[in-house]
């Protein structure tokens, strides 16, 4: 009875174990455009490496290096050039090309440095030894053009601390303020000098910045660098029941949301 | 016996308590002295560059060389925007002061296109020798003012925290010398703004915003606002819809919807214009679940979704996923002309492939007919314009909004140099390199 235990767990073992060299299966449905992030662009960059026509890092992110690769993959191997990576694209690449999947998310997860190229012994591509792990699989994100990871958490924390009981398109709406205040030339350009200008905010004044955001407060900020604007180009914005300056109440007011009145 | 305890312990507590109340007033001190040294330093500094700016300005009007006049201008360009800079670290946000600040950017704006303007082939025109006289007038009116308030200040040894401590309580002394002496400076520069003689160029320095311009037709009600968006978003009619119109201060104005779905609880917003009842925007903000769909079916959706508002001739141009949210980007292809000033900005969800986010504003304000001559200049001779170590992937006719604030013709190339992508537009009539941009949408995580 206990041997049979023993020996059934030592099966499963085997069987969930994943060996090191093993080629692991090859990807899912998509078809994998630029943009996309995840498992499919990390075997798409692992296998475009494999065969030598992506030199960057291996990171999940579709961007414009991988997409390179892509179109000249395609055209190398008389395939139609779209950049779109379908099914008969993934079909060549899966012929022509290996993916160690363990090695390459074990790399990931410990946030080393590596290659994954063929013809090279697998042991010989990890450059750095990282000492940060990721929890996630791709170790870069898309930003917004213009914007960093930074930018975008010092807008949220101000539209937190600004906002955060109003209704989440008016904190789209101070976030777009931000936006259209680096744009006006009457205020500094930089996303840091907008928000700490004296004065400019309350939240700044008196450090409810500082609080630590939620993810709606991100959500808006993205929101409003992708291009929405709830606040229709307002430069102001103003509580009616706390205003202490008269002067305030004479600009122009486009309209209310939430406690906020937005004004040019 | 217990009396002198007492009185000794009280005596001790007092003690205590007075020590504490020395440091904390000590430590108060220490950063009330230094915020305001902040401010003494921006001010001084201000007033500083404001000479510098006067100076360099004079200069550049008494030569005559066109070598030494660039870089003169240059440096013109370069003090505007120091002294930009400065007047925001002042706390002059919440008075109407934004006039200086204005008044500095149109001198950076101006100098900056003269500077980078090949002088010797077009030589600066009357009217900007007018102009840039009427600029030096106007710095040297500045330049006195602020010398007069930073006399008083220092005479007077003024206090920018009292400044801002009368902004913050609303309490507007008869005499605040920086407030007042502001003030002088501000309608010096207001009267400036309305009365200079400027030229085209310089008057587009300023934002301009050109509204709605395709949004024509008769206005509509509120009521059929509300059944566009039920049109347009797909309601089944058990939503309820609240209606606002927009206040005087817009240009264009139009009416905001907030849309509450009582069996999901969430809300949807919305803005229509009043003219011809377009949509503006619209987000909902939903809970978005897992992903199921990929990137590549959701720009199918979005384009389906494009098609089925009669937004005709539209292609991809930028895909981006976020978590489990794909924001795209679709402008209008003109029989194979990219125009990109009209965008439409587009969220898709990837849990179950429906529009959450939709946005037509620069579509809306940017002319609905194309007219441009025919290129001058073929894509190859555009192509030897090119930087010959930039490997050229993609080229293509297309459409942009140029530093000059016009929509111009151009050759576009995507091409690579190095690691880095780039895209480049030489306009097709005299083959400029009107813009030059590095395509980064990919940053590593620092977790």
């Amino acid at each position: 009875m206990r041997w049979r235990i023993i020996i059934c767990l030592l099966v499963i073992c085997l069987s969930t174990y994943e060996w090191p060299m093993k080629e692991a299966h090859a990807f899912s449905d998509q078809v994998i455009q630029r943009g996309a992030v995840g498992d499919d662009v990390i075997e798409l960059q692992a296998r475009l490496q494999y065969i030598g026509f992506y030199k960057s890092k291996i990171d999940g992110v579709f961007g414009w290096s991988t997409y390179w690769a892509v179109r000249n993959f395609q055209s190398e191997y008389g395939l139609p050039i779209d950049g779109l990576v379908g099914a008969s694209t993934k079909q060549k690449l899966v012929k022509v090309s290996k993916y160690y999947e363990s090695f390459v998310k074990e790399q990931i997860r410990k946030g080393n440095s590596f290659t994954h190229y063929g013809g090279i012994p697998l042991s010989q591509q990890v450059k750095q030894q990282g000492t940060a792990s990721s929890g996630g699989s791709a170790t870069a994100t898309n930003v917004p053009k213009g914007f960093s990871q930074n930018d975008i958490q010092l807008m949220a924390n101000a539209v937190y601390g600004e906002a955060r009981g109003e209704p989440y398109v008016g904190q789209v709406a101070v976030a777009a303020v931000i936006l259209n205040r680096l744009e006006h030339p009457s205020f500094p350009n930089s996303v840091a000098g907008v928000i700490f200008q004296p004065g400019a905010f309350t939240a700044v004044t008196d450090g409810q910045i500082w609080l630590t955001p939620n993810e709606t407060a991100k959500k808006a900020v993205l929101d409003a660098i992708n291009g929405w604007d709830p606040s229709s180009g307002a430069i102001y914005y103003f509580n009616p029941d706390t205003a202490t300056n008269g002067w305030i109440w004479s600009r122009p007011q486009i309209k209310k949301i939430g406690k906020h009145i937005f004004c040019k | 016996m217990l009396r002198t305890l007492l009185i000794g312990f009280l005596s001790l507590g007092i003690i205590g308590t007075a020590y504490w109340g020395y440091r904390e007033h000590q430590e108060k001190n220490a950063i009330l002295v230094h915020a305001e040294n902040n401010y003494q330093r921006s001010f001084h500094d201000l007033a500083y560059k404001i000479d510098l700016l006067h100076d360099q300005i004079g200069t550049t009007l008494a030569m005559n060389s066109k070598t030494s006049l660039s870089p003169a201008l240059a440096e013109v360009w370069r003090i505007a925007s120091e002294a930009h800079s400065d007047v925001g670290q002042l706390p002059l946000s919440l008075l109407p002061f934004n006039k200086t600040q204005q008044f500095l950017a149109q001198i950076g704006t101006f100098s900056y296109r003269a500077a980078i303007r090949d002088l010797t082939k077009e030589p600066l025109t009357k009217q900007e020798y007018q102009t840039l006289q009427t600029l030096y007038k106007q710095a040297s009116d500045i330049q006195n003012e602020l010398r007069n308030v930073q006399h008083l200040v220092i005479k007077n040894n003024l206090r920018w925290m009292d400044v801002e401590l009368a902004l913050a309580t609303n309490q507007r002394p008869s005499d605040n010398t920086i407030i007042d002496g502001f003030k002088t400076v501000e309608s010096n520069v207001e009267s400036f703004a309305e009365t200079a003689n400027l030229s085209p160029t310089f008057t587009s320095a300023a934002v301009q915003e050109r509204g709605f311009i395709r949004a024509k037709g008769k206005r509509i009600t509120a009521d059929e606002a509300k059944k566009i968006a039920k049109s347009f978003l797909g309601l089944k009619g058990n939503e309820k819809i609240k209606v606002v119109h927009s206040g005087k201060g817009a240009e264009d104005r139009f009416y905001s919807l907030t849309i509450y779905d009582p069996k999901t609880k969430t809300e949807t917003y919305m803005d229509v214009t009043e003219r011809g009842g377009y949509p503006i925007w619209a987000i909902d903000n939903r809970a978005i679940h897992k992903q199921a769909i990929s990137l590549n079916e959701a720009t199918m959706k979005g384009m389906d979704f494009l098609k089925k508002h009669h937004f005709t001739n539209v292609e991809l141009y930028d895909s981006t996923q976020y978590d489990n949210v794909a924001v795209l980007t679709f402008v209008t292809n003109d029989h194979g002309i990219r125009i990109y000033p009209e965008a439409i900005q587009m969220k898709i969800a990837l849990d179950d492939g429906t529009v959450v986010g939709f946005s037509a504003r620069d579509y809306l304000s940017s002319p609905s007919l194309h007219r441009f001559p025919k290129p001058a200049i073929s894509l190859e001779q555009a192509r030897e314009k090119l930087n010959p170590s930039v490997k050229v992937m993609e080229e293509r006719q297309s459409v942009i909004t140029n530093d000059l604030n016009q929509e111009v013709l151009c050759y576009e190339f995507l091409g690579t140099l190095g690691d880095d992508t780039y895209q480049i537009f030489i306009n097709a009539q005299n083959g400029v390199e009107e813009k030059v941009t590095k395509m980064q949408s990919v940053e590593r995580t620092y977790d």
